[in-house]
Parts: C-alpha cells; sequence; structure tokens
C-alpha cells in the first residue's frame, strides 16, 4: 500500500539558488535524505553579480511525489524559485556528450559514419582512436552511445541536462 | 546602528538586539572568545548547562512556553554534535531555536584538528537552515538572519556556526533593521478564493470537524483565540493533535480531546466519519491517520498550513489554503459574517448526537485500584492538585507521556510542551528548566517515566544552581512502558530488554543533588504528596511508584483505520491487533 499510487513520471526542474557554499549539498542532501531520485543534475552560476547559480533535476515519481520535491526544495532558504518545466509550458532540453571510441579499420570507417549522422564532432583523434562531441536531447544521446557501443566504445562523459523555457518569459 | 567592534562582541550585541535575555550554553576552545564578551555585559543571562542537549531541550521549553526564540551556545566538535538531537526535535516540532556553535579557525577547517568536525554538514539535514561564518563582514547579518529564519514561517532550528578566528577579528556591525531578507518571505495571507471554497463547504457540511495541530500554538496566542471564536460561532466538534493541546481549551463542551493512535474514541471516529475537515496547522502524521487508505474516506478536506511542503504529503486534500494560521482563520471569520453563513443545525444536531454515543464509549477510563496507584490516576490526582495553578507541563517520552495527554487538561496555549515528532527520551527536564527561566514565579512539572528520566537527569544540577523549582513527576512503573506494550502487541509478550533494572535510589539521588527527593506508593498517600511536592519552592524529584503492568488505551494499532481502536473495555484485542504488514511499521 502507498499513499501515492500513481505512476513514476520523468520531469525537469530547473532552479534558481543563491551561490554560496554547501548549496549544493543541501539540494542533493534533501534528495537522498528523503528518498526521491536523480536522474540527471546540473549546476552553473548564470549571473556572477547577483550571486545566483542555476541548478537543473531531472528526476522521475508519482506525480504527488514531484509536488513534495518541489515544494520541499521551495522551502529552501536559498532557493530562490524552482519551476517544473514539465509541467510550465514546453522548453527546450540539451545535453552535452564526450564519447571516446577505440578501433581500427572497418569498426573506425562505421563510427565516423555515424557521428557524422549524428552531426557529432570529432574533437580528438588518433590512429587507433576518436573522440566525439554532440549535444542534444538526452534520448539522442543514449541512442548515439548504444549505436557506437559494439564499435569499441571506451568511456563517455556526460554533462547532464540543462533546460530553459521556450517563449519570451523568464523563470 | 553601525560599530567597530570583534566578532565575539557582534555575537553579544546582535543577541541584545534581537531582545534575548537568555541563553542555555556550555564552553568550550572554540566559543572562549564569546564567553569573554558575554563577561563584559549583563543584558544576556547564562544558564549554564550540564550536557548540549540538554541547552537545546531547554532552549525549547524557553521558546514554546514564551513565543519567543530560544538561544543556544556550545563549543566545536563535541559540543556541536551533542547539540543535534535537540535540533532534530526542534526542526520536527517547529520550535524556533538559534543555535551558535563555535568552530576552529578557518585556515584550520578540513584537517582534522582538535575538536573539529563539519557542524554544517552535520546539522544540515536537521536544522531549518544553517550558516558557516568565514568573513567577519557577514557576521552581523547572518546572525539576525538566523533570527528572521528561525522564527518566520514555519519555526524551526538555525545553526550559525563561527570560526574562532572570525570571534577574534574586527569589522562593522550592523542592527536588525538593516537586515531584509532576500528570499525567504513566506506567505502570510491565504488565497481569498480557496478560502472562499473552504467557507462555502464548511457551511454545508453535516458532519464537520476541526483537526487543530501545533500550528496553532505556532502561530500565537491570536490563533488559538480565533480558533476558539471560530468553534462556537459554527458550533463544530473540535479535536487536536499531541502538539496543539490548550490551543483549544479542554473544559469546553465541543472537545473532543486528542485524537490520534492514542486520542479518543470519539475524536478518531468524528475523523473517521466526518464529511468536512477542516485541518488548521497539523500535518497529517502517521499517529493521526492510521492507516491512509482507510482515512477518513468520506471528507473533503481543507488543510490551513503555513508551510507548502505539508499539503498533500501524506494525505490528498481539497482544499489548500497556504498561509499563517492566525491570517486565515480570521479571513474566514470575516467572510463567514459577511455571508452570514448558518450551518444545517438539524444536522448539527444529529452529528453531536453520534459523537456523544461515542462518548459514551469512556475511552479513557481505566480500572483503579486502592493497593497499587494506576498512573492515570495519578495525572488526574496531579491535575486536580494543580489545576487552578499558573501551570506549566513538559514530558519525557514513553506511557506517561500519552497518559499526560489524555488526563491532563489544557485551557491555555503554551502551557503544554513534549517531544512530539522526534519522541525525544530525555526531553522533559531540560524543557522544564527553560520553561522555568522564562516563567520563574509559575509552577513547572515535568511528568516523566523513570527510564527516560536518566536520559538528561544531570541538568537537575542546572536547576539547583539556577533557584529553578522544577517539579519531576516519575510514573516510575520499573519498565520502558511503552516498549514494553509493543512487545505486548508485536513480539508475544517478550519483554527483551524493556525492564528497568537497577534503578538508582531517586529519593536518595534527588538529594545527592541537593534537590529533594519524594516518594509514594500508596494511592491513599497520593494527593498529600503531590501537596507535599508543590508547596517546597525548590526542584523536587517526586518517585511516584504506580502499576508495573498497566497499557495505555485507548489505542490504534499500527496500520489499522480509525474506527479499529482497541478500547479499554477489550483489552485483550491488543494481542492480536497488528497484522505482518502492520509490524514493519513504527
Ligand atoms: C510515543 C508517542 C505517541 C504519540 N501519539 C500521538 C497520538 O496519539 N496523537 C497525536 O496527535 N500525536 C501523537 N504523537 C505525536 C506525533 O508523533 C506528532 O508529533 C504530532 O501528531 C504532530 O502534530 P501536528 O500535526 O500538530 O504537527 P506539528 O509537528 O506541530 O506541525 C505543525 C504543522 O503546522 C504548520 N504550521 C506551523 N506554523 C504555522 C502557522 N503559523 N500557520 C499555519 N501552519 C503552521 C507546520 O508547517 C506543520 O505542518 C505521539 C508521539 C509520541 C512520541
Ligand atoms: C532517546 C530515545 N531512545 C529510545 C526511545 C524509544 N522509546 C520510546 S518510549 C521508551 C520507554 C520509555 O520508558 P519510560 O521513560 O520509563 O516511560 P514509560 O513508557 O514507562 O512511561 C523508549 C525506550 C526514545 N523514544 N528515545
Ligand atoms: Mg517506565
Amino acid at each position: 500500500m502507498s499513499a501515492h499510487p500513481e505512476a513514476a513520471e520523468r520531469h525537469t526542474l530547473s532552479m534558481l539558488v543563491d551561490n554560496e557554499p554547501g548549496v549544493l549539498a543541501r539540494i542533493v542532501g534533501l534528495f537522498s535524505g528523503r528518498g526521491y531520485n536523480i536522474d540527471s543534475l546540473t549546476v552553473s552560476e548564470v549571473s556572477h553579480d547577483s550571486k545566483l547559480s542555476r541548478i537543473t533535476v531531472v528526476t522521475t515519481g508519482a506525480p504527488g511525489i514531484i509536488e513534495q520535491i518541489k515544494s520541499q526544495l521551495d522551502r529552501l532558504v536559498p532557493v530562490h524559485r524552482v519551476v517544473d518545466l514539465t509541467v510550465a509550458g514546453k522548453s527546450v532540453e540539451r545535453e552535452l556528450a564526450l564519447i571516446k571510441v577505440r578501433g581500427k579499420g572497418e569498426i573506425r570507417q562505421e563510427a565516423l559514419l555515424i557521428a557524422d549522422s549524428f552531426r557529432a564532432r570529432t574533437v580528438d583523434t588518433t590512429l587507433e582512436s576518436f573522440v566525439f562531441e554532440i549535444t542534444g536531447k538526452p534520448d539522442k544521446i543514449d541512442q548515439f552511445v548504444s549505436l557506437l557501443a559494439p564499435l569499441g566504445l571506451v568511456e563517455v562523459s556526460r554533462t547532464g541536462v540543462a533546460a530553459i523555457g521556450r517563449g519570451p518569459d523568464g523563470m | 546602528m553601525m560599530r567597530e567592534m570583534t566578532g565575539a562582541e557582534m555575537v553579544m550585541q546582535a543577541l541584545i538586539d534581537q531582545g534575548v535575555e537568555h541563553i542555555f550554553g556550555y564552553p568550550g576552545g572554540a566559543v572562549l572568545p564569546i564567553y569573554d564578551a558575554m563577561f563584559h555585559q549583563n543584558q544576556v543571562r547564562h544558564v549554564l548547562v550540564r550536557h548540549e542537549q540538554g541547552a537545546v531541550h531547554m532552549a525549547e521549553g524557553y521558546a514554546r512556553s514564551s513565543g519567543k526564540v530560544g538561544v543556544v551556545l556550545v563549543t566545536s566538535g563535541p559540543g556541536a554534535t551533542n547539540a543535534v538531537t535537540g535540533l532534530t526535535d526542534a526542526l520536527l516540532d517547529s520550535i524556533p531555536v538559534v543555535c551558535i556553535t563555535g568552530q576552529v579557525p578557518t585556515h584550520l577547517i578540513g584537517s582534522d584538528a582538535f575538536q573539529e568536525c563539519d557542524t554544517v554538514g552535520i546539522t544540515r539535514p536537521c536544522t531549518k537552515h544553517n550558516y558557516l561564518v568565514r568573513d567577519i563582514n557577514d557576521l552581523a547579518r547572518v546572525l539576525h538572519e538566523a533570527f528572521y529564519v528561525a522564527q518566520n514561517g514555519r519555526p524551526g532550528p538555525v545553526v550559525v556556526d563561527i570560526p574562532k578566528d572570525v570571534q577574534f577579528a574586527r569589522g562593522t556591525y550592523v542592527g536588525p533593521e538593516n537586515i531584509q531578507h532576500k528570499t525567504y518571505q513566506p506567505r502570510l495571507n491565504g488565497d481569498p478564493e480557496k478560502i472562499r471554497t473552504a467557507v462555502e463547504l464548511l457551511a454545508k457540511a453535516r458532519r464537520p470537524v476541526l483537526y487543530t495541530g501545533g500550528g496553532v500554538i505556532n502561530s500565537g496566542p491570536e490563533a488559538s483565540r480565533l480558533l476558539r471564536e471560530f468553534a462556537r460561532l459554527t458550533g463544530f466538534p473540535v479535536t487536536s493533535t499531541l502538539m496543539g493541546l490548550g490551543a483549544y481549551p479542554a473544559a469546553d463542551k465541543q472537545w473532543l480531546g486528542m485524537l490520534g493512535m492514542h486520542g479518543t474514541y470519539e475524536a478518531n471516529m468524528t475523523m473517521h466519519d466526518c464529511d468536512v475537515m477542516l485541518c488548521i496547522g497539523a500535518r497529517f502524521d502517521d499517529r493521526i491517520t492510521g492507516r491512509l487508505d482507510a482515512f477518513s474516506p468520506d471528507s473533503k478536506k481543507i488543510h490551513i498550513d503555513i508551510d507548502p511542503s505539508s499539503i498533500n504529503k501524506n494525505v490528498k486534500v481539497d482544499v489548500p489554503i497556504i498561509g499563517d494560521v492566525k491570517h486565515v482563520l480570521s479571513d474566514m471569520l470575516t467572510l463567514w459574517r459577511a455571508t452570514k453563513a448558518e450551518p444545517d443545525r438539524q444536522a448539527l444536531a444529529s452529528w453531536w448526537g453520534q459523537i456523544d454515543r461515542w462518548r459514551a464509549r469512556k475511552s479513557l477510563s481505566f480500572q483503579n485500584s486502592d493497593a497499587v496507584i494506576k498512573p492515570q490516576h495519578a495525572i488526574q490526582r496531579l491535575y486536580h492538585a494543580v489545576k487552578d495553578k499558573d501551570v506549566y507541563i513538559t514530558t519525557e517520552v514513553g506511557q506517561h507521556q500519552m497518559w499526560a495527554a489524555q488526563h491532563f487538561r489544557f485551557e491555555e496555549p503554551n502551557r503544554w510542551m513534549t517531544s512530539g515528532g522526534l519522541g525525544t527520551m530525555g526531553y522533559g527536564l531540560p524543557a522544564a528548566i527553560g520553561v522555568q527561566v522564562a516563567h520563574p514565579e509559575s509552577l513547572v512539572i515535568d511528568i516523566a517515566g523513570e527510564a527516560s528520566i536518566q536520559m538528561c537527569l544531570q541538568e537537575l544540577s542546572t536547576a539547583l544552581q539556577f533557584n529553578l523549582p522544577v517539579k519531576i513527576f516519575v510514573l516510575n512503573n520499573e519498565y520502558m512502558g511503552m516498549v514494553r506494550q509493543w512487545q505486548d502487541l508485536l513480539h508475544g509478550g517478550r519483554y527483551s530488554h524493556s525492564y528497568s533494572e537497577s534503578l538508582p535510589d531517586f529519593v536518595k539521588l534527588a538529594e545527592a543533588y541537593g534537590a529533594v527527593g519524594l516518594r509514594c506508593h500508596r494511592p491513599g498517600d497520593l494527593d498529600a504528596a503531590i501537596q507535599e511536592m508543590i508547596s517546597i519552592d525548590r526542584p523536587v524529584l517526586f518517585d511516584c511508584l504506580v502499576d508495573q503492568k498497566e497499557n495505555c488505551l485507548p489505542m490504534i494499532p499500527s496500520g489499522k483505520p480509525h474506527n479499529e481502536m482497541i478500547l479499554p473495555d477489550h483489552p485483550e484485542a491488543l494481542d492480536e491487533a497488528i497484522d505482518e504488514e502492520g509490524k514493519m511499521l513504527v
């Protein structure tokens, strides 16, 4: 028996926070302490003058849990504003990934072809390896990575999702 | 006011400017500069505790009984870690506390220096907010902000960690009048549309109930006054959580008693069968709801709460109203009068008829005895002895706490201090000391158990030092009674380590501290002994030997709905009350 029997949904939450020491620990601690999921997390300062950072969290949970996450975040003292981009209207989500593959001969050709069709850039080349850079929606990156997997995939580094609402208004 | 001074002086100045009259603390290397600054002034009185946990509970008792912020000062490392239980307690019960901790100098942070611990890291999840002040120029602002955050919105504990070099550094002090918090601006007034919907729902209710909680106390005495006014105007029945006792007078005929796991049958049945529930500053805690999917299944629920995260956390409500109790109740009253709302008197009369039938089950009754003092009887006699006095009650945690909640009757808010959310054994004595500091002329009684009282008993020494004549009324059943009761319930009566072995002689113990010890074990002697206790103008430890086997009823076993309560007329149901799923719950 559960208080929230609804099915889990994936939501992207964006928040503006004071860029002060410990603010990230506060947010991550809230998620782990209350048993919420973090699928992806990005943080960076967005305004040096007003010392504001923007944090984007992709999380999954039943609608009731998502609502809880939002109000739990909102009541943290250094959090200015939280927006659930998934419900706030249309938004753009992008992620950047660096992907290393290693191989020779045909496999190498194949990797280049795939990279080309995904509009990935080659940012490092050796005689037996490439590093590709790709930007896009997370599922596009998932797909790219899965195609490279049999072609000598060595490692993947992803930034996590950055997101922003469409249209003229800010959060 | 802007002035040059040291960090340590800023701490004292900020306390003075915040109107702080008392702080509870314990010195150590990392706070010595602050203790030195304290030495040079006499506006803030320092109460020296015997353990930092006690300091925080004292601050809680002080805060809850006076409506002010409780202030704590402790050293780094063990001073801070000892305070953690108290901070967590204050967080769960929404008590405004500012706790100042010393820290090793900034250049040593991270080096495992002597008595270093990551205080902000450790206390992050158990405070409303915390700060590490690395720069003297932030100190005054942070201190004032800490007071603001602790008492505004949903109150809670705030830690300010101050490295020793910052205490010595010189900087410019700014007063509280220049501080405005950028982001933390809790909403006080409820959404008028929601309030309108709520009033309409309530006016049409046939089986209404007011379910009130600690938020009414947090909102201040005006909120209790408005609650009474609203209840009188509507004629609706009123119940409260453990944390809200006293907001509504127990003597009133619309009072149903406490609800929840150990609440009255009438309160729980009224909650279960109501058609409109108005929750005022309560948080649908699991001690209240019982089995969630069976909680008040047919009601429309309105919830007034200042903290949006309390809304829909455990129970989905139909009309959430985010705001402060006194503001929202005042708006509801205005609207109720303006719209000439009139409840269905006939429906209400038959609802009260039903409630009276539930009352007739007398769910708080017990078999009294001439041979042995029944704990419930002891509370009732205590109540009768002190009810006309200016009295404050604190408790420890266990059966005695529940019996106190059931059998002591509170007519006013801020008179009842108990650890509800965390359930911290050891809370009661230091809390009583804090209450006594705030109310030196009043009678302050800690209703205790023989196990709990041993957790912070050392604070008796504090009571002696500061002439705080608190009374400790121990219901000594020689068991961790509440644990034993759950062992009856869940573990076939196998009392694994719940017997209070090797108890001290409490009378001698009291005397060793310089307090007065009293003991009573015959029902016939009880009244006289209680009279003696309250006539003594010094700390008293009263060892009241009570029936060892009594269980606390009524009770909703965990995992059960409200209408499956175990009542004192069928106590045997306790043995097989909980199914496998319920066993997982606490
Ligand atoms: C052994 C034991 C047994 C217990 N059994 C019971 C029991 O049988 N019955 C019972 O009731 N409790 C019981 N408790 C206590 C229980 O665990 C909870 O602490 C208690 O029920 C919570 O009370 P509350 O809902 O009033 O919330 P509180 O913890 O007092 O929270 C207050 C709520 O009001 C809100 N609020 C705060 N300030 C304001 C404001 N100014 N305006 C609006 N809203 C505000 C807060 O956001 C919060 O949601 C027991 C505890 C122990 C240790
Ligand atoms: C610090 C702490 N440790 C353990 C518990 C679990 N616990 C709850 S009640 C209780 C027994 C309390 O015994 P006593 O003080 O004698 O009270 P009684 O139930 O007998 O009235 C215990 C151990 C707790 N609440 N707090
Ligand atoms: Mg006991």
